[in-house]
């Protein structure tokens, strides 16, 4: 067996953000690529940015890494240990065909140190550098700081961030950096720089990751029935998706909403949901919008089936309080609905349950085989239970990640799969166990007092 | 809205009626875009699509001269063929219409390429 496709060590190095849902997104990636991916989850602190795993193939690492938001960096793993000399005694340990390349007289390297959760000088760094053992790291190459052609790391982990570090790490890693993951994207997307937002416009980065999630990829046909401003879809057509997005908001669809940017009067003539894709060059996977109802399924021909549907349904906190009387605000909204006025039908309230019993069920009907829906599930903290959570017997529940607000509510970002194919009149809906929202709906649990913030006080 | 997505949708929203489709189109303004071609995810979506629907729509907004009238055996493998699916289905965007329920002729406006396909409570 050539050394090359030997099952081999690898080092991911998270980036302390969102640790919630960096499992989630790892694994759904080596499920996109076919990746074999053994990971002992109880075992995994999430709080611990370096996770080792066993990858069949660099390859392997690389098409995670070309997905991936959470992590930051993927590392040939070729030491570790609790201790800098147990590293060493396990570097001694590592296969010598594999290391021999790089340490060709005819290369160029570099050596970095990181530490996480403590800063070390550049005068510590140096003296961890010499101290690395040179009979096992035999570099014959010339370093280079600039260019290097190959860049290797020591990296020092001191514990959780918040907690004192210990005066020697908890862990030490030594590997060959083998490329970066996708963070750079977060601000290649920035929402100050997208031409047309809302008030609920999701941020780029959690929803690069619903993309992952839902293992978006190259041709696959995505929908989002509350589709807003188009930001969850223009992550998918990042990944390759064609998108289509329905939402019941005719004004917000035609961008005659009122403006969400401070400082903004009225919206440009040519915002758009289209324009968002325009902007950055997606327009050609843009394939449309429609004002529609989530609610009325029989909109789409029963044999129509997307590989993902991403959403984030509208859970009510944003949306203005509602004032009596009328002001300037008014009638320009009136003034609008003059312009439009059969085209705007009274909207009757929608229940927060039956939104995520009408997303399971147009899922389970609508979903390709082994297709996914990624949403996300507003909850109060104290009486969320995992009853609460809409189910379906087409559909398996695959991640469920949570991304906390505030001390009283989070939300929940819900991965399932279609496993098994839907059959009319087969009894098969979408049922939840315990109503979440049957005592109060969402926004009146977000803005409930609770005696939580006295407790604090006290 | 362009014709791939006319061809995904039905009027069997409004109450009673069962044979919503396809929806008729009334075109006011019709525009032809450039899209990219990639003919991988055509052969992906060809095999879902109603063809004859395809036809009717490409009629109905004046663009099926030429346009085969069934879909293509080995499709997958015909570059031609292809070719009209993408232009027909990807290019032609109706900008301002109506789509119309072939059952009961109710209108569903198209507005800056945007189809509006709400009901009143009353029917649905």
């Amino acid at each position: 067996m050539s050394a090359s496709s030997r099952t081999c060590r690898y080092l991911l190095y998270f980036a302390n953000e969102h640790i919630e849902f960096k499992i989630a997104e790892l694994k759904s990636l080596a499920s996109l690529y076919n990746i074999k991916l053994d990971l002992h989850e109880a075992c995994i602190d999430k709080k611990d940015p370096f996770l080792v795993v066993d990858l069949p193939s660099e390859d392997g690492a690389i098409q995670i890494m070309s997905r991936t938001l959470l992590v930051r960096s993927a590392y040939e793993l070729w030491g570790q240990g609790k201790s800098h000399e147990e590293m060493y005694r396990n570097l001694a340990a590592f296969h010598t065909d594999r290391m021999a390349p790089y340490f060709s007289a005819n290369t160029t390297f570099k050596i970095m140190v990181e530490s996480f959760n403590k800063t070390i000088t550049q005068k510590e760094k140096v003296q961890r550098i010499e101290e690395l053992p040179q009979d096992i790291l035999k570099f014959e190459g010339k370093v280079n700081l600039k260019n290097p052609v190959h860049i290797f790391t020591l990296m020092e982990y001191y514990g959780h961030v918040g907690t004192t570090p210990p005066d020697k790490p908890l862990a030490v890693y030594f590997g060959r950096w083998i490329c970066d993951g996708q963070r750079d994207k977060i601000s290649y997307f920035n929402l100050q720089k997208r031409h047309f937002i809302a008030n609920t416009t999701m941020d780029p980065g959690l929803s690069l990751i619903m993309s992952n999630l839902a293992r978006v990829k190259q041709n696959s046909l995505v929908f989002d029935p509350f589709v807003g401003t188009g930001s969850l879809l223009v992550s998918a057509a990042h990944h390759g998706a064609y998108i289509i997005g329905t939402d019941i908001d005719y004004l917000l669809l035609h961008a005659k909403s009122k403006p969400s940017r401070a400082r903004q009067k009225k919206r440009a003539s040519d915002e758009s949901v289209q324009a968002n894709f325009g902007q950055y060059r997606l327009e050609s996977q843009y394939l449309d919008v429609l004002v529609a109802d989530a609610s009325c399924h029989k909109l789409w021909r029963p044999m129509i089936h997307f590989d993902a549907i991403i959403t984030d349904p509208p859970y009510g906190i944003r949306e203005g309080a509602k004032r009596v009387g009328k002001d300037a605000e008014d009638e320009e909204k009136s003034s609008l609905q003059d312009e439009f006025p059969k085209r705007i039908p009274r909207l009757r309230d929608y229940h927060l349950s039956d939104i995520f019993l009408d997303l399971l069920d147009f899922s389970a009907k609508h979903l390709q085989m082994h297709g996914r829906l990624v949403y996300w599930l507003p909850v109060d903290r104290l009486d969320y239970k995992e009853e609460n959570l809409p189910s379906h017997p087409c559909l398996q529940l695959i991640a469920n990640c949570e991304q906390v607000l505030n001390s009283k509510v989070s939300r929940r970002l819900i991965t399932m799969e279609k496993v098994r194919e839907f059959q009319e009149n087969g009894g098969m809906t979408a049922r939840v166990e315990v109503d979440h929202y049957q005592d109060a709906t969402f926004r009146e649990r977000y803005f409930r007092p609770t005696n939580l913030t006295n407790d604090e006080d006290n | 809205m362009k014709l791939i997505t006319h061809n995904m949708l039905t009027s069997n929203i409004i109450k009673g009626v069962t044979k919503g489709y396809p929806l008729g189109i009334i075109p006011r303004k019709v525009e032809v875009k450039d899209v990219d071609y990639n003919p991988e995810f055509l052969a992906r979506m060809i095999p879902n699509m109603d063809w004859s629907a395809v036809c009717k729509a490409a009629k109905d907004v004046g663009h099926d001269e030429g346009l085969p009238k069934e879909i293509a055996p080995n499709f997958t493998e015909n570059d031609e063929f292809l070719k009209a699916a993408h232009h027909v289905l990807l290019e032609i965007d109706v900008v301002e219409g109506d789509l119309v329920c072939p059952e009961t002729g109710r209108k569903f406006p198209v507005s800056n390429g945007v189809p509006n396909m709400l009901l009143k409570e009353e029917e649905a």
